[in-house]
């Protein structure tokens, strides 16, 4: 099929399921049946696109023109290719998961939920094959409005307040911050196509260069850079799936991708490292990594915890963007892929606790493992994954980020990522370590089983995938070698 | 320019300012209409004495002059006196609407009952 | 024939019609009357545009009088722009309006309604064509006291001392408009536009003309609702019938803003009037004024009116930063935001209008949940909605992205920051309006959907306007390129 139909198609799927979900919502099953269908179309679609960005070529869709400087123009390329290809598996397999969990926990208004969740994977994909600064900004509007419906979907007063932090935040970082970067760009180089080499060419301050540095990072408020974060821990209020989504999915994924994009095909590496001295952005990634980090080790609420260390996580994307060497930047992306796996399993793994048996703190899951034994081991391994120990794919990641930081000798750098392996060893393993091995009141007696098919299915699935990864990470890393070998 | 001979102007902004005083500072209604009324007058004769030229007739055709006023502002104070009319008329419309509804024409009054 | 009398016509067919609805007395009439003529007037004035567009201007001389004794009309690209954007507003407000019309209005005043509004039609037409100074000031007076009449015809008692305010205010505005242009007249000796502008480039008196600036200025931004003269328009916009809230905000302020711009460019000239005087500074400093004191008091209001009128002062503050940034981009900018603004606005009075008739309430606090029952309306409302806030791929952003590109341009970056902040304050209150109407009504006296059904007509008017804000989004060329172009003839007269 010709790649740009594909492209197209890619974006429109997800519309058109839509229609067919909204048709068939008195029948539910026939309504589930539609998102797979829709979803596993998407797939099909999305890695039609992978031999040609594998072959070196770039799939490009010119829509129109807005303005004489503003078009809508898509462009498939490593680093877009990796996230879109994420992106629609994850949903696959957050669907079959949601099934269960909508389920089980008896939620209303479902067809809602699978509509904007179907509207948040189409803008998710522009936002992922978008070629210039204005698409990617308008599918990153899209996302934060249609996630804000699925954030508050219980539509209880907390949902509502959360909805209001998420919707403020992220609207007012977009439009305060990224938009103004955005035009304040289009003005010094009169471009703001991605471009190989960066779009700066020519004599610039440092001081204007990193402002527009710092206006992106915070104006993507999705990456969770502290002081932004707050969003993110808020919209824990939301169904599990919808946390699954915003995790690692699409949301935040959304957020590290556009800030990564954005320094190595506006910015990039190379003029980045000439130009500023103090690399503020690594210090300010770092200092989220640890901040987060302990907030999370304090937290008693387990999907409180997770959120935090999804924060950290986030940001060591982003350091190890910052770091502004190839092989780092490979680790970046990388973690992009090994964290959407690993965070995924971990929340599938908590929403699948709460489905049977109604726990939410760390501090009730004794001895659970023996009763959910799927879903521990899922979750065992997902925080292997996060702390970084083979053989999971982040051990892979973390071993590129950490190889870049040796090699500028980044001292900062390696101290944080040390130190934050520690810490998530800290708050993960003593939850593993008291689900299995330590008993609750109720000795070898199981009150309860695990959770729906469904769910179990799904937390299988995306552990399964972790594991393989690290066995079998030739695509992922081919992808992004062609990512560095762009000409950075 | 002394102050004597530019005496009509001095009469504009004197008018002028009575009218304004009276809208901003009376409470009721129909007088704040009346002193929209002085304000306009003091505007029409501010146009009507600049049109006067030194030695002009009136500006009707004859015989027996040749130096005429300019009937230009003439013409357009008759027509802003026209406006300022219908602006009193609606004005004053307004107001008995306003005596039905709130039962007072003094501005505090209907304030008091907005609130 | 009748091509060449196009201009006059254009004024002269809705006077014309307003008689008509009194002689006929039938509410019925006067309304297919009024939708007629406001069709055949649009009509109109797309054949003035592809005339323009083909001659660049149009002159006409009222009666055969040649200018500059005669009152002549003097038609440019902007003026047609501008009379496309009156009348296409026209057109589609009246099919709307009847049934809201008879809701609202008592039925024995309904045809002298619409007699009202077709004179302030006429006005507003009016004002655009004219190339004299005097019949500019007939013809906004003709626009502002048909629009007392007409909102002093609401339910709600407060819109006679609306009214009332409204006339006082609107008068005084007026007379200081009379003021300068007799003392123009004084200066220069004649009334037409185009020649008191090369008069006045060769006059001496600066004494006399400034103070002709400073009255004229201050008289149109009592008209124009520009802070802090803005005070008549809450109220004004509130209290008023919904049909004629939709159509006063869509047109009334953007046509006085039009007669600024105007009397800027064409008639003192671009070198006069901003570098004699410092003029920019202060006009920025009232720029900015009206985008915070409009977006702040719009996030606390109950009432959907109220917040739509406060959003209005905000958005005038928008086409006056424009102008004050004195750059060609910065002029564009703001006729850009002028015809974008025009529609978004009526867009949103429109969906209010349709509230209004269907729950009898405008409260956001009684309307809770009415997402539910009223999903379209709602919807349409959340497009024009964003399209304030500015978010892309609506006709908001493209005036935003210009008015931030522009204050880029001329190195404000305080603009910048300011124009942003008032993206989120119009989130903020849009955000309070979709989330009360999204969200399950908590309050106990929520109002009911009643059992009228929603006009067709109103709703697709409503619909059509929601289109346009999302059409001229997308499809920018025809605004954008006008715009520009304008804004070149203007700055390089």
């Amino acid at each position: 099929m010709n790649s740009q139909l594909l492209i197209i198609s890619a974006l429109l799927l997800p519309i058109i399921g839509i229609v067919f979900i909204a048709l068939t919502h008195k029948n539910i099953n026939l309504r589930e049946t539609c998102t797979l269908i829709t979803s596993v179309a998407l797939i099909y679609i999305v890695y039609s696109l992978l031999p040609a960005v594998l072959n070196g070529l770039h799939p490009e869709l010119y829509l129109f023109n807005i303005t004489s400087s503003l078009a809508i123009h898509f462009k498939v390329e490593p680093l877009g290719m990796l996230f879109a290809c994420i992106a629609s598996f994850l949903w696959l397999i957050n669907s079959i998961y949601s099934i269960g969990y909508m389920r089980g926990n008896k939620y209303k208004h479902q067809t809602r939920f699978y509509i904007y969740f179907a509207l948040a994977i189409a803008s998710t994909i522009g936002i992922a094959f978008s070629a210039n600064l204005f698409t990617l900004f308008i599918f990153y509007e899209f996302l934060t409005l249609s996630t804000y419906p699925l954030v508050t979907h219980k539509g209880t007063d907390e949902a509502k307040r959360a909805g209001r932090i998420y919707l403020g935040i992220l609207l007012a970082t977009s439009i305060c911050l990224f938009l103004p970067a955005i035009i304040w760009t289009h003005q010094l180089t009169g471009t703001i196509e991605f471009t190989r080499g960066g779009v700066f060419n020519g004599d610039y301050q440092p001081i204007i260069i990193i402002s527009l540095l710092l206006m992106f990072t915070y104006g993507i408020g999705k990456a969770a850079v502290m002081p932004v974060h707050r969003w993110l821990p808020s919209a824990m209020v939301a169904p599990t799936p919808v946390s699954a989504l915003l995790h690692a999915v699409a949301v935040v994924k959304a957020g590290v991708f556009s800030v990564v994009k954005i320094i190595i095909y506006i910015f990039s590496p190379t003029f980045l490292s000439d130009i500023i001295d103090i690399n503020v952005l690594l210090y300010l990634a770092g200092a989220t990594i640890l901040i987060a980090s302990v907030i999370a080790l304090r937290s008693d609420n387990l999907k409180r915890r997770l959120a935090y260390s999804t924060i950290s996580q986030l940001s060591y994307v982003i350091l190890a963007t910052a770091l502004l060497v190839p092989i780092s930047i490979m680790g970046a992306a990388l973690h992009i892929l090994a964290h959407a796996f690993g965070k995924i399993t971990l929340f599938f793994a908590a929403g699948s606790i709460y489905t049977a048996t109604k726990k939410t703190e760390v501090s009730q899951l004794d001895g659970i493992g023996r009763c959910m034994p799927w879903t521990m081991t899922a979750f065992a391994i997902g925080s292997l994954s996060m702390i970084g120990i083979p053989p999971t794919a982040g051990f892979l990641s973390k071993w590129f980020i950490l190889q870049g930081a040796l090699d500028i000798q980044s001292w900062f750098a390696v101290t944080v990522i040390v130190i934050s392996t520690l810490l998530n060893a800290a708050y993960f393993l003593p939850i593993v370590y008291v689900a299995f091995f330590r008993d609750s009141n109720t000795k070898n007696v199981c009150t309860y089983n695990e959770a729906p098919f469904p769910i179990v299915l799904a937390v299988s699935i995306t552990a399964l995938m972790t594991v393989m990864l690290f066995f079998f990470p030739e695509v992922p890393l081919q992808l992004v070698k062609l990512l560095i070998g762009e000409g950075l | 320019m002394d102050i004597l001979s530019s005496f009509n102007y001095w009469i504009v902004i004197i008018l002028m300012m009575i009218g304004f005083y009276i809208i901003i500072a009376n409470n009721n209604l129909i007088k704040k209409i009346i002193g929209i009324n002085i304000f306009q007058t003091s505007i029409f004769i501010m146009f009507i004495s600049m049109g006067k030229v030194i030695d002009g007739t009136a500006p009707i055709l004859t015989d027996s002059g040749t130096l005429y006023s300019s009937p230009l502002p003439h013409v357009l104070i008759l027509t802003a006196i026209v406006v300022g009319i219908s602006t009193t008329a609606l004005g004053l419309a307004i107001i008995i609407r306003i005596h039905t509804a709130f039962g007072t024409i003094e501005d505090d009054k209907i304030q008091q009952k907005i609130k | 024939m009748i091509s060449s009398q196009l201009p006059a016509l254009q004024v002269v067919l809705p006077l014309v019609a307003a008689p008509l609805c009194i002689l006929f007395h039938n509410r019925t009439f006067s309304w297919l009357l009024m939708v007629f003529v406001s069709l055949v007037s649009f009509g109109i004035s797309c054949a003035l545009f592809n005339q323009v567009l083909a001659e660049n201007t149009i002159t006409y001389a009222m009666g055969g009088w040649v200018a500059p004794w005669g009152i002549e009309y003097y038609i440019d690209k902007l003026t047609t722009y501008m009379l496309l954007i009156v009348n296409g507003i026209a057109v589609l407000v009246s099919l709307g309006a009847r049934e809201s019309v008879e809701n609202e209005i008592s039925s024995d005043r309904i045809y002298l309604f619409y007699t009202a509004f077709l004179l302030n039609l006429t006005g507003l037409l009016g004002v655009i064509i004219t190339g004299d100074a005097f019949n500019l000031f007939v013809f906004i007076e003709i626009a502002s006291l048909s629009s007392y009449a007409i909102i002093s015809l609401g339910k709600d008692k407060r819109c006679l001392y609306a009214a009332f305010r409204y006339l006082v205010y609107g008068t005084i505005g007026a007379s200081f408009i009379l003021i300068s242009i007799g003392l123009l007249y004084v200066v220069t000796g004649t009334l037409n536009i185009a020649d008191l502008s090369q008069q006045l480039a060769n006059a001496e008196n600066t004494a006399t003309i400034t103070t002709a600036f400073v009255f004229f200025v201050i008289g149109i931004a009592i008209k124009a609702a520009i802070f802090p003269m803005h005070l008549w328009l809450p109220d004004a916009y509130t209290y008023s019938p919904s049909i004629v809230s939709t159509f006063l905000a869509g047109t009334t302020t953007k046509v006085f803003i039009y007669v600024l711009i105007r009397f800027i460019y064409s008639l003192y000239g671009y070198e006069f009037s901003f570098f004699h005087e410092s003029f920019d500074n202060l006009l920025i400093i009232i720029a900015c004024g009206a985008i915070l004191y409009g977006s702040y008091r719009a996030i606390k209001q109950d009432s959907l009116k109220r917040l739509l009128a406060y959003s209005s002062i905000a958005q005038i503050g928008y086409m006056i930063l424009g102008i004050a940034l004195i750059t060609e981009l910065g002029l564009a900018a703001s006729l850009i935001h002028i015809f974008n603004h025009a529609f978004i606005k009526v867009g949103l009075f429109l969906a209010v209008t349709a509230i209004i008739y269907s729950y009898g309430t405008d409260s956001i606090e009684r309307l809770a949940g009415m997402a539910k029952t009223s999903p379209f309306t709602f919807i349409l409302f959340l497009i024009s909605g964003l399209s304030i806030i500015g978010v892309p791929l609506t006709s908001g952003f493209i005036s935003k992205w210009y008015l931030i590109k522009a204050s880029l341009e001329a190195g404000y970056w305080g603009l910048v920051v300011i124009i942003v902040f008032s993206s989120v304050l119009a989130i903020i209150y849009i955000g309070r309006v979709i989330e009360a109407a999204y969200f399950k009504p908590e309050a106990t006296n929520t109002a009911v959907l009643n059992n009228k059904k929603m006009p067709h007509l109103l709703f697709l008017s409503l619909f059509i306007f929601s289109f346009i804000n999302i059409y001229l989004g997308i499809e920018t060329s025809l605004n954008v390129d006008m715009a520009f172009q304008i804004a070149h003839e203007l700055i390089n007269k």
